[in-house]
């Protein structure tokens, strides 16, 4: 088969997570663009169950590498195996979601390669034979145009919310499954990772959620968090909150949305009292529709809203409630 | 332990960025600069494991005449000795070439253990530590926010998605990228500042690292710069309180089907 495009599709347990299904999509898409064959690959053990899921995306074929050694996520495992299977496939561009896993190992791959990775894309172009892939520099502050110097294989990862799950297409009839056992060199594995935990008992994965109700320094108090809980409560959301209300500890860690908290996508976000800094903007904006309350009309919140209400929260929250109820019974 | 900490020179968080005259990157001239945040993280990290078990900190960076002050400042803060990497031909390397060209410094300076932010506030590549490590062909692991040393290893806690953390135990030599907040970082001392002028600054160009031409070319560059487009999308909803929080449920129900 010609060369084409892999995407790595990562997985918890044997599920797809949402970054894999976004990856996929900018893989469809770049498949289309570009007219190569798309390929998707998942690394682990028992994957049979995934790789029938991820086959009934509309693809050409779906990898599993196989080994008790990649049973657990290991930046030496995942980058050797992989770079066993470019070896073999000679793809011309590979493609990641921009998760903690892929920039733990997506560079160290393309530097074995002697190629870089295009990090962090919103988005790309085609321009004939040109691809330019926009990322954000100086914390979004601008937009960098960005191309890859020399020959292929290329490395790119996308944002969060860059691409969305919901536009993965489904295939005609399920794609060529290939199972690969993989052999690692001994030695190859040296560190030793322990199991996964949380800090607080509490603890949210913000990252998975379908709605969030977000609160930052305009909610003035903890007094007022009920408000926002009882508004989350109608919708069925999560609470998330800025960094100044998490930094207060009014609200735990783990309810962090932003740079230095987690990356959200979900299909409703709605935002009391932020006024939208970048570090928190980056977080958030990959989600479907936005509603922003905020007294300041000139809040870069609104920037990135869907629907904006300008007033004071304590007065609209209230009858928002009855109404949410309302509307969710009618 | 042997430490060196890669550091970066970014304009500062509050500085006012402007195009340049061909929209590649930004104005430097008129830009005041400073460490890069996850960076600072990086160097009290390793301050705090040399004055636990003793050792050395070596800094590095590779930047242009100015970065020689983010050296200052991490002399003056108590790092023992410090590495330019400032040659002409450093200019706009990309995260690759940057590496290649900390690696021939890491390899003078034969650390037990390299210490970098997580990424840098101006590129935001995130990549620069996890590509040194693999021209080193050291172990690495990123986003860490936990140290605990061992002989001759490392226990550390690396942040994952969605509030979840990870112990895990790295064999040394290793490449670390820190995250913010591990710690807090000290402010340099006037005896601090006082003693770093006597330590010394290395001073080293392409010829000195061993490097050629060959080994700094670009594998990506920035073609073009631009503010991100205004969506000016926002449907403004109006009137009373009331009205207000009707029309969004009815928004919310009919128009995005989010409810």
């Amino acid at each position: 088969m010609a060369a084409g495009i892999l995407v790595f599709a990562e997985h918890h347990q044997g599920k797809p997570t949402r970054a894999a299904w976004e990856a996929l999509a900018a893989g469809q898409r770049l498949a289309a663009d570009l007219g190569l064959s798309l390929t998707a690959i998942a690394l682990g053990v028992e994957l049979s169950p995934l790789m029938a899921e991820l086959a009934r995306a509309k693809l050409d074929e779906v990898i599993a590498l196989e080994s008790p050694a990649l049973e657990v996520y290991t930046p030496e495992g995942f980058t050797s195996a992989v770079f066993q299977l470019i070896e073999a496939r000679q793809p011309r561009l590979i493609i990641f979601s921009h998760t903690y896993q892929a920039r733990d190992f997506a560079p160290r791959l393309a530097a074995r390669c002697g190629r870089a990775l295009i990090s962090d894309c919103l988005s790309y172009r085609r321009e004939d034979e040109r691809l330019i892939l926009i990322r954000p520099v100086f914390q979004g502050k601008f937009c960098a145009e960005t191309e890859f110097m020399g020959e292929p294989p290329y490395f790119v990862s996308f944002q969060a919310g860059s691409f969305r799950e919901d536009s993965v297409e489904a295939g005609a009839a399920p794609a060529r499954v290939t199972c690969q056992a993989v052999t690692l060199a001994a030695g190859t594995i040296r560190t030793r990772p322990g199991e996964v935990f949380r800090e607080a008992k509490q603890a949210v994965d913000l990252s998975q959620a379908k709605a969030i109700v977000a609160v930052g320094r305009g909610i003035k108090g903890p007094e007022n968090l009920e408000l926002a809980r009882k508004l989350a409560e109608a919708l069925g959301a999560e609470l998330g909150a800025s960094r100044p209300i998490c930094d207060n500890g009014w609200l735990s860690m783990d309810r962090q949305i932003g740079s230095s908290g987690q990356t959200v996508a979900p299909n409703l976000y709605l935002a009391l009292g932020i006024s939208g800094a970048i570090q928190h903007l980056v977080g958030m904006k990959g989600s479907r529709t936005v509603v922003a309350i905020n007294k300041d009309k000139e809040a870069p919140i609104f920037e990135v809203a869907t629907y904006g209400i300008v007033g004071d929260l304590f007065e609209i929250v209230p009858p928002l409630i009855e109404e949410i109820i309302k509307a969710k019974s009618g | 332990m042997k430490m060196a900490v890669c550091l970066k020179q970014v304009p500062a968080r509050d500085a006012v960025l402007r195009l340049n005259s061909d929209s590649t990157w930004v104005r430097e001239d008129d830009v005041s600069f400073e460490i890069n945040e996850p960076d600072i993280y990086a160097l009290e990290e390793a301050l705090r494991l040399k004055e636990k078990q003793g050792g050395e900190v070596v800094v590095c960076t590779l930047g242009p005449e100015r970065a020689a002050q983010a050296l200052k400042e991490a002399l003056a803060k108590g790092a023992d000795r410090a590495m330019h990497l400032h040659d002409p031909a450093f200019q706009n390397l990309d995260a690759y070439a940057t590496a290649r060209a900390l690696a021939a410094a890491i390899r003078q300076a034969a650390p037990d253990l390299v210490l970098t932010g997580l990424q840098a506030d101006d590129d935001g590549f995130a990549q620069t530590g996890v590509i040194l490590a693999e021209m080193l062909s050291w172990d690495h692991s990123t986003i860490i926010m936990e140290i605990q040393a061992q002989e001759r290893a490392l226990k550390v806690k690396r942040e994952l998605e969605g509030g979840w953390f990870q112990w895990i135990e790295i064999p040394l030599p290793a490449v670390l990228t820190i995250q913010s907040g591990i710690n807090k970082p000290r402010y340099a001392t006037l005896k601090g500042i006082l003693a770093a002028k006597t330590k010394p600054l290395q001073r080293l160009g392409w010829k000195e690292l061993g490097l050629d031409e060959e080994s700094l070319k670009p594998h990506q560059k920035i073609t073009k710069v631009f503010t991100p487009p205004k969506s000016g999308k926002v449907e403004w909803l109006e009137g009373t309180p009331r009205e207000v929080a009707q029309r969004l449920a009815d928004k919310l129900k009919n128009e995005a089907r989010v409810i």
